[in-house]
């Protein structure tokens, strides 16, 4: 159907694209995670009001756009002369941005566990760390799992601005090829599918647990 | 640490070129919503639609739109299109491609918040006499509205955040070009990317706030 | 008059009426009891056409309802209705809710309107209460607005659906009332109903549903004091 000049080094080229576009947001998407649960934690413990310093720097990283983020960390790290590759200041500044995010998630999750629920564990004489480990946790979970699943993927997607720091993620290596081959709309749409082949399961996914565990049907 | 003397009075002159850009990234921010608003309002009266062939549409719509990035869909309007012969200017490509994100997002809102309107109101409506057309107009979208609105007020300052997208595809006149425009001349990045940081900042929050004082007079029950 | 000639109704492979006969004269009061999913609600629906019916006739005042030359949004002017769930419009006030239809349907002037309102929400009861948005009233104060809401459009005639089981026991009595008022005044009413006292007291008919057929029908003190139908009879034996 199309006449291209698409040899099997492409594609070759273009999947290694996409394993650094799964691997930038594999590496954020876990360790803003593990920042988030931390914060979040903290968030619920502190109230709303004694963690307004700490909301306030997370709402930074959710009200500046990711792009100028990703610059200004670039620059950063060369003033401060860390010598960090561009690897590793995406995935600092992703895993800060996942971090910001996931933090409101586990906070909702925590908040949508009922008082009363908690106060039966640990009146049943569960210490703090047991209640939230055998009552809060899971129930939490189950909240804040569909936010969880549509917040890595947005992370995926988003990775694809690391390009501009000069890493070749699955949109910069179709970019290159389009500049190579003249072929945009070609190259382009299958850098589409393969986003789309990742996200859509994994969104169907979520909407699906969504829909499961609702709390009221 | 810092053998980096920092100039902050460099980045403070340009102030009044970057708010010029931050006026462009506003314009694009809003027309991308009128946009957006109103293709998302067709794609979900498509959605409702009897047929086959416009709900698969919009449905291919909405799942494109929120299944890749939205970088990949400025690329779609600025490169794709010149399969076709279309060279779009970077303006152009840029509002092209916010619009088409925030319409795929927006109608996915509009969608779920018919739902959770449930269908007694309308045929409440009906059994007074109103014509179905009424009952939808006067009932189910004002309602409808204000479950949309947060999302759509989110929706808005995604679209100011992705308006920096433009500067990939060569736009030089948002707040995003200017600042990389003074940066290739200057090389002071950080200072200058700081402070655009800041009026991005600013901008979404005044966003929100105007947003939540909107909804307060609007919504009052 | 309300004349309902040999309607049946399915719902799919379900048939929820099988032909029901029952005339409602001007003025009359016709109550209907039955056990649950017997077609009360279905009936109702079907009366002021918001659900369609497969065979059988509805004649309002001589209007076949389920004519296709019948214009129902004018029909339905007539027929007043009242939900078990009351159905308040959230994002109106009381009086906006009450004002809505005589301003859009009728084509009123707003002043006229909200006169006609303002007596209405008088009529039963709410008229501190008009600058109040629906969810910051009891279930029984919103039900009293849906039927001012209702009767704000002159009706000729009224159809309530179990208008009481959705509240509160203490606020049942408010809601009877109300219809009570509305019967002594000469509304022409069918009312649905699982208070056998409201219905014996205020009925001058009242017609038992059993399966989607109407079993039996009478005044309340034939059908109340002897029931003729042992369907009645263990019906009325299962609620006492
Ligand atoms: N929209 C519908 N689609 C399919 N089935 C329906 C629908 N509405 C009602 N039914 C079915 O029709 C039957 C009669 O329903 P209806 O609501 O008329 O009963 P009812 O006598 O009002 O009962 P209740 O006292 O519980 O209100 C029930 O079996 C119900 O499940
Ligand atoms: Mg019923």
């Amino acid at each position: 159907m199309f006449d291209t000049s698409l040899s099997w080094g492409d594609i070759v080229f273009l999947a290694q694209g996409a394993g650094m576009t799964l691997a930038v947001t594999a590496v954020s998407v876990i360790a803003g995670t593990i920042l988030g649960i931390f914060c979040g934690v903290i968030r619920v413990q502190l109230g709303p009001y004694w963690s307004i310093p700490l909301t306030f720097v997370l709402d930074i990283f959710r009200s500046v756009p990711l792009l100028i983020q990703l610059v200004l960390a670039n620059a950063f790290q060369s003033i401060a002369k860390l010598g960090w590759p561009p690897f590793t200041t995406s995935c600092v500044v992703l895993s800060l941005y996942t971090a910001a995010y996931c933090t409101e998630i586990v906070r909702g999750g925590i908040d949508a566990v009922p008082l009363t629920t908690r106060r039966a564990g640990r009146s049943l004489g569960l210490s703090w760390w047991q209640d939230m480990r055998f009552i809060v946790a899971p129930l939490a979970t189950r909240v804040s799992l569909p936010s969880w699943i549509g917040l890595t993927l947005g992370v995926m997607k988003d990775s694809a601005l690391v390009l501009w720091l000069g890493l070749i993620e699955l949109l910069r290596a179709s970019q290159i090829l389009v500049t190579r081959l003249q072929e945009p709309l070609f190259i382009l749409l299958i850098c589409g599918a393969i986003y789309f082949l990742i996200s859509f399961p994994i969104a169907r996914l979520g909407g699906y647990l969504e829909k499961r565990w609702s709390p009221n049907d | 640490m810092f053998k980096y003397s920092f100039q902050w009075n460099q980045a403070l002159k340009a102030l009044p070129q970057m708010l010029d850009g931050a006026l462009v990234t506003m314009q694009i921010a809003l027309l991308s919503m009128a946009i957006g608003l109103v293709v998302a309002i067709i794609l979900t009266l498509f959605r409702l639609s009897g047929s086959r062939l416009l709900r698969g549409f919009a449905v291919a719509w909405v799942e494109i739109a929120r299944n890749t990035p939205a970088l990949f869909q400025i690329y779609m309007a600025h490169f794709g299109l010149g399969s076709f012969g279309i060279h779009l200017s970077p303006f152009t490509s840029l509002l092209a491609g916010i619009a088409f994100n925030n319409a795929g997002y927006l109608a996915e809102n509009f969608r779920g918040a018919l739902k959770a309107i449930p269908d007694t109101q309308a045929r409440a409506g009906r059994s007074l006499g109103m014509t179905s057309l009424q009952a939808f107009r006067l009932i189910v979208v004002p309602q409808m509205l204000r479950i949309a609105f947060l999302p759509i007020t989110n929706q808005m300052v995604w679209a100011i955040l992705m308006t920096s997208l433009g500067v990939t595809v060569g736009m030089n006149t948002d707040l995003a070009g200017v600042t990389q425009a003074l940066n290739a001349r200057t090389f002071r990045t950080f200072e200058f990317f700081a402070l655009a940081a800041v009026i991005y900042y600013l901008i979404a929050k005044v966003v929100t706030l105007a947003a939540r004082l909107i909804a307060s007079r609007l919504f009052r029950y | 008059m309300i004349e309902i000639e040999s309607v049946h109704k399915s719902f799919g492979k379900l048939e929820v009426l099988k032909g029901i006969n029952l005339t409602v004269n001007k003025g009359e009061v016709v109550s209907i009891i039955g056990g649950s999913g017997s077609g009360k609600s279905t009936l109702l629906t079907c009366i002021n056409g918001l659900e369609p019916i497969n065979s059988g006739k509805i004649k309002i005042d001589g209007t076949e309802v389920h004519a296709k030359s019948t214009d129902l949004n004018k029909l339905r002017q007539k027929i007043g209705i009242v939900f078990q769930q009351w159905n308040a419009f959230p994002h109106l006030t009381v009086l906006e809710n009450v004002m809505l239809a005589p301003r859009k349907v009728l084509g009123m002037a707003k002043s006229d309107a909200e006169a006609i309102a303002v007596k209405n929400l008088t009529h039963v009861g709410l008229a501190e209460k008009l600058s109040v948005y629906p969810n910051r009233m009891s279930g029984g104060q919103q039900q009293r607005m849906a039927i001012a809401r209702a009767l704000a459009m002159s009706p000729k005639y009224m159809l309530f659906d179990e208008v009481t089981s959705a509240l509160d026991p203490m606020l049942v009595g408010e809601v009877l009332d109300t219809l009570k008022m509305l019967a002594e005044e000469g509304m022409t009413m069918i009312c649905v109903t699982h208070e056998m006292a409201f219905a014996r007291d205020v009925s001058d008919r009242v017609a038992f549903f059993h399966q989607g057929v109407m079993a039996e029908i009478g005044t309340p003190e034939q059908l109340f004091g002897a029931p003729q139908n042992p369907e009645t009879q263990k019906f009325l034996a299962s609620i006492r």
